[in-house]
């Protein structure tokens, strides 16, 4: 082998596709350079607007100081959401096209998804306790994102069990469709219900937010974006690469 | 070749279609919670629909501009909550949250008196989407102060 690059063997069903897109060796030549390029300018963006968020950032007329917890909840909770509209695509892309690289691209927005939902669940509940003198409540905005948070492990979970049990990835992709009926619940909650959440600060064109705090917002929107598109890219090749080790050890098997 | 496209636009029309049911189906069942899943009441809910005395209720509102003051015990407060429409007056005897202040939003849990006042045990500050650095002076102190650290770095 040595200096020879391994020829990517690929399972009947890439095999068989008709799609050319669908050709994996296509996608990880595109993957390959991509992701160090996304991780490392979302890194450095990202610590950019951190660094300005906690040193340089003004307070805030009434939150104080507290409001530097903006510069990574805003963006998390977009990024949240936003992975769940990722395996909502996709999985409208595997049902009706049965691309195959529409189950991964799901599959590799899941993990990263749910940590972000995590950390803004957490960011919003450290923020939530001086300002409004409450870890928590039962709140329409803070209920919706907590059941994307569960929507998300449910997801990893069942995508994990048909990968290893050998179920139709069918079965994921309607679990997929079906939980972004959540996405615009969560978005509308602060304004069809009473909540204790503060309704959107930014709408289309308008901005009730100070520059100071947008531009370090937008700024750290991009970095946790870019961050997050690097890691669905290396996540869709790490499962890429499991699917063909997977299928090399099976023909190993069969040539026995 | 022909019946695969078909097959496919065939899967089109069926997710769609699941798809369309799926979400007026979550609206719906949005809609209908919209009382039921709203956090709080506001003053004019109150004041149409008056709840019993005695019932656990949260009610929200501004806090009316010059309605706080401070009973003679130092602890308990009296204020009004607002919406434009109604106005509760609201008593209180404990600690507030950082950001209440007069003019402000706030959550108040509690029951209404037979006199028409809301006793609320525990109050909850709400923040509304506005985002304002602090005054200019505030602002100035910030900068001075950053630009200290960066040249005693």
């Amino acid at each position: 082998m040595g200096a020879v690059r391994p020829r990517i063997s690929l399972p009947r069903s890439f095999a068989s596709s008709m799609h050319a897109f669908a050709n994996p060796a296509r996608f990880l030549r595109i993957a390959r350079p991509l992701t160090p390029v996304l991780l490392l300018s979302g890194l450095a963006i990202t610590a950019a607007a951190l660094v300005y968020g906690l040193f340089f950032a003004p307070a805030e007329r009434l939150q104080g100081e507290t409001v530097r917890i903006l510069f990574i909840h805003v963006p998390t909770a977009w990024l949240g959401m936003g992975g769940w509209t990722a395996i909502a695509i996709a999985s409208l892309v595997e049902l009706v096209w049965r691309h195959p690289l529409a189950a991964l691209a799901a599959r590799g927005a899941a993990v990263p998804g749910a940590v972000f939902a995590a950390v803004c669940l957490a960011t919003g509940s450290i923020w939530g306790r001086p300002a409004w003198g409450t870890w928590w409540v039962w709140d329409g905005r803070l209920t919706s994102m907590l059941v994307l948070l569960f929507l998300y492990i449910g997801y990893i979970a069942l995508a994990g069990a048909v990968q290893r049990e050998g179920g139709s990835s069918r079965i994921p992709a309607i679990f997929g469709l079906v939980g972004a009926v959540n996405i615009p619940i969560i978005h509308y909650s602060v304004i069809w219900w009473n909540s204790l959440h503060q309704p959107p600060s930014l709408g289309m064109g308008s901005s009730a937010m100070a520059a100071p705090f947008l531009w370090g917002l937008l700024a750290a929107t991009l970095g946790f974006s870019l961050l997050f598109g690097g890691v669905v890219l290396a996540r869709m090749r790490a499962l890429l690469a499991d699917i063909q080790a997977e299928a090399r050890l099976r023909r190993k098997a069969q040539e026995v | 070749m022909n019946t695969g496209l078909k097959a496919k636009h065939q899967r089109l029309v069926l997710v769609v279609i699941a798809l369309v049911a799926i979400v007026a189906a979550g609206i719906l069942a949005a809609w209908a919670l919209r009382n039921q899943a709203s956090y709080f009441y506001v003053p004019s809910d109150i004041a149409s629909d008056p709840p019993e005395p005695g019932q656990a209720v949260r009610l929200g509102g501004m806090v009316e501009q010059g309605s706080l003051r401070t009973a003679s015990d130092g602890v308990t407060l009296h204020f009004v909550v607002g919406d434009g429409e109604a106005r509760v007056p609201v008593v209180f005897a404990g600690i507030v949250p950082d950001l209440f202040t007069e003019g402000s939003g706030v959550v108040a849990e509690g029951e209404m008196m037979p006199d028409g006042t809301f006793k609320a045990n525990n109050l909850l500050a709400k923040h509304d989407e506005n985002y304002m650095p602090r005054e200019l002076e505030q602002m100035s102190e910030d900068q001075a102060r950053a630009t200290v650290a960066e040249a005693t770095e």
